[in-house]
């Protein structure tokens, strides 16, 4: 048998230790070809939110694998961000009214950005843009050269239609977008890739810690480690429904003593989270076993002790994108009982890596169930820990935007052969 | 002398078709039309895409059957379909539309699904590269296959179905080429059965093959 060697770095070693060096091997062949090439993705914040989280690991990693890769954020007014909080709650269902003065500030942020950014993304041989916040630069950009790629991470199944057809205007213009799930996409006439998103295993978010960092973290937040805690982890969002969180909680505790966590981080670009924290603060009352807690956005030590306390933990989204604080929590071998939409029906496999449940009163119910059979429960924990080894851990999804790029660049072919084929450059 | 056998890896990218079927008429419709690559890769596709080690059923449309439409049946006799039975994914495509046909005949309500439950159609683009792993004889492919990337697995017995004139997987077609006669080798890999397995079954199943048959 004859391999020729490649070249092997220190980051991408790291997660061969957990995904294996066959896995790793994989994606060092796959970026081979795009040695050389030099990628921008675009976003509007640099913490809090799935999409800082993604891109803090990927744009690292395609750079160690010679992928010339930068990471630029856009930036706005206040206005801006009411504008784009708007469309994030327009694009999931709500209906929700623009005033032209919040658009007028949304397009004149981007002129702005496209001032700052132009040279850089003009030259770039691919463009990824992430979420509408950004959207308008394609346009704003008419000397560019490489594929533009728009990365939506929202499920726009159900779109407010009036806010989804003026975003469209500026996206349908894109060489390609990229969705987390089919059943998110919206028909656009370009090809409509399906990429999941993962989780960084390495990360302060999801390393492994100590059984006393555990506890530490868990008494600085005044937690009791003898009493059974339930935890959801998310922005104060109502489509988190963190107030049907608390009901379901009421409806068990009579059973069993327990204590409810519900921890967020705010994000820059997330105006209304503070309204919805006022209203759980309200439903939670004076109920010392309820645990309301407003992290800051770099909190992911702390974000990671509370999950790894819990025994059980809740998603019980009424519309999620993927869900990412589902992932984390499966791979800290937690069953997790998620509401039945969107990215979590992917995630929890009913009976086997959790429950998906549709009221409070179905998340009570599963609550109550795992908490009476504590060996079904931690083998449903096992499970979902392997669940996201195999699929939900960043090396995949790492593969999946090298072999994105790969199609992008060959789009003529339905079976690209790369033999032979260079990057272009 | 053959050359030696090119280990090639591959990956899949996913593609929205944009087409959907909330029931069970509409899944009819869209059959009859849609892109072959759909008929792929929702047989196939999934044994490199993310999914749980525990399908209750192989394919897609099963599975859509169970979830989606509730209705066991169906969903039993769509995972019945084993596509390494057809000669090619037209053959394929008519025997699927045989079996929903049957269950429209039979039903007085269409089966259909809840908004959110509905089947999308998916087809993938495969990236094929090469490995640099040369085999130059069928001692070093059994010394070797329990390693070989899962990619190359897929790449090598699956899709090779797709593409090898005889359809038959690249293994056996290798064989078949050396000096010397392991036309029996390359027949008795050539019968493993790709479905209602995963990928690492696969090539272990291979490795028992080839280390039973004392290369």
């Amino acid at each position: 048998m004859q391999c020729e060697g490649i070249q092997v770095n220190g980051l991408l070693q790291k997660y061969a230790q957990i995904v294996g060096e066959e896995v790793v091997d994989h994606l060092r062949q796959l970026a081979e070809p795009l040695r050389g090439l030099k990628v921008v993705h675009v976003n509007s914040t640099r913490e809090g939110g799935g999409v800082a989280e993604i891109l803090s690991w990927l744009v690292p990693l395609k750079n160690e694998l010679g992928i010339h890769t930068e990471w630029e954020v856009v930036t706005g007014s206040q206005e801006f961000y009411q504008c784009t909080k708007g469309f994030h709650n327009a694009l999931q269902g709500n209906r929700v009214e623009i005033p032209g003065s919040l658009l007028r500030a949304y397009e004149g942020a981007n002129e702005e950005n496209a001032d700052r950014l132009r040279s850089s993304l003009e030259e770039a041989d691919v463009v990824f843009i992430h979420d509408p916040q950004p959207a308008p630069l394609l346009r704003l950009c008419s000397g560019r050269r490489g594929k533009w790629i728009w990365r939506c991470h929202i499920d726009l199944s159900r779109p407010y239609r009036p806010v989804w057809k003026y975003l469209r205007g500026f996206v349908e213009g894109y060489d390609a977008s990229v969705w987390s799930l089919a059943q998110f996409a919206q028909p656009l006439p370009h090809p409509l890739y399906l990429i999941a998103p993962s989780i960084d295993p390495l990360s302060e978010k999801n390393r492994e810690l100590t059984p006393d960092e555990v506890l530490g973290v868990a008494v600085r937040f005044g937690l009791d480690p003898k009493r059974t805690a339930i935890t959801q982890i998310s922005r104060f969002d109502r489509f988190k429904d963190p107030v049907g969180v608390i009901r379901a909680y009421r409806l068990c505790k009579e059973y069993t003593p327990l204590q409810l966590v519900l921890a967020g981080g705010g994000a820059t670009d997330d105006p209304e989270g503070e309204q919805v924290l006022r209203e759980v603060r309200t439903a939670a009352g004076d109920d010392p076993h309820i645990h309301v807690l407003l992290l800051p956005a770099d909190s992911h030590r702390e974000i990671n002790a509370l999950q790894r306390f819990s025994q059980i933990v809740v998603q019980k989204s009424t519309r999620e994108g993927f869900g990412l604080t589902v992932t984390e929590a499966m791979w800290k071998g937690k069953p997790v009982i998620g509401g039945d939409v969107g990215g979590i029906r992917l995630q929890v496999v009913n009976h086997h890596t959790g429950f998906l449940v549709n009221s409070p009163e179905g998340a009570a119910l599963r609550i109550r169930y795992l908490l009476k059979h504590r060996e079904h429960m931690l083998e449903m924990g096992r499970k979902a820990r392997q669940f996201v080894r195999n699929n939900f851990l960043l090396t995949r999804h790492l593969r999946e935007y090298l072999t994105l790029v790969h199609a992008i660049r060959h789009e003529e072919r339905e079976r690209i052969e790369l033999n032979g084929l260079q990057s272009g450059l | 002398m053959a050359d030696p056998f090119a280990v090639k890896d591959c990956a899949l990218i996913a593609i929205a078709t944009g087409e959907h079927a909330q029931n069970l008429r509409e899944m009819r419709d869209h059959l009859l039309t849609v892109h072959p690559g759909c008929i792929y890769h929702h047989f196939w596709g999934g044994m490199l895409q993310p999914r749980f080690d525990e399908p209750e059923y192989m394919n897609d449309f099963a599975a859509w059957a169970w979830r989606g439409l509730h209705d066991p049946g169906l969903a039993e006799r769509l995972a019945l379909i084993d596509p390494t039975h057809y000669r090619d994914l037209e053959e394929l495509r008519r025997e699927l539309l045989e079996v929903i046909e049957e269950r429209l005949d039979e039903t007085e309500m269409v089966p259909w699904s809840r908004t959110g439950q509905a089947f999308h159609f998916i087809r993938s683009r495969i990236v094929v590269f090469d490995t640099r792993i040369r085999i130059s004889h069928p001692r070093e492919l059994r010394d070797r296959i329990g390693q070989l990337p899962l990619g190359s697995v897929f790449y090598h017995f699956v899709d090779a179905r797709r593409r090898a004139p005889i359809g038959k997987n690249d293994f056996s077609a290798w064989l078949m080429s050396l000096d010397g006669d392991w036309s029996e080798l390359a027949e008795i890999l050539g019968n493993v059965d790709p479905y209602f397995t995963t990928l690492a079954e696969l090539r272990r199943e291979f490795e028992e093959v080839l280390k039973a048959y004392a290369v």
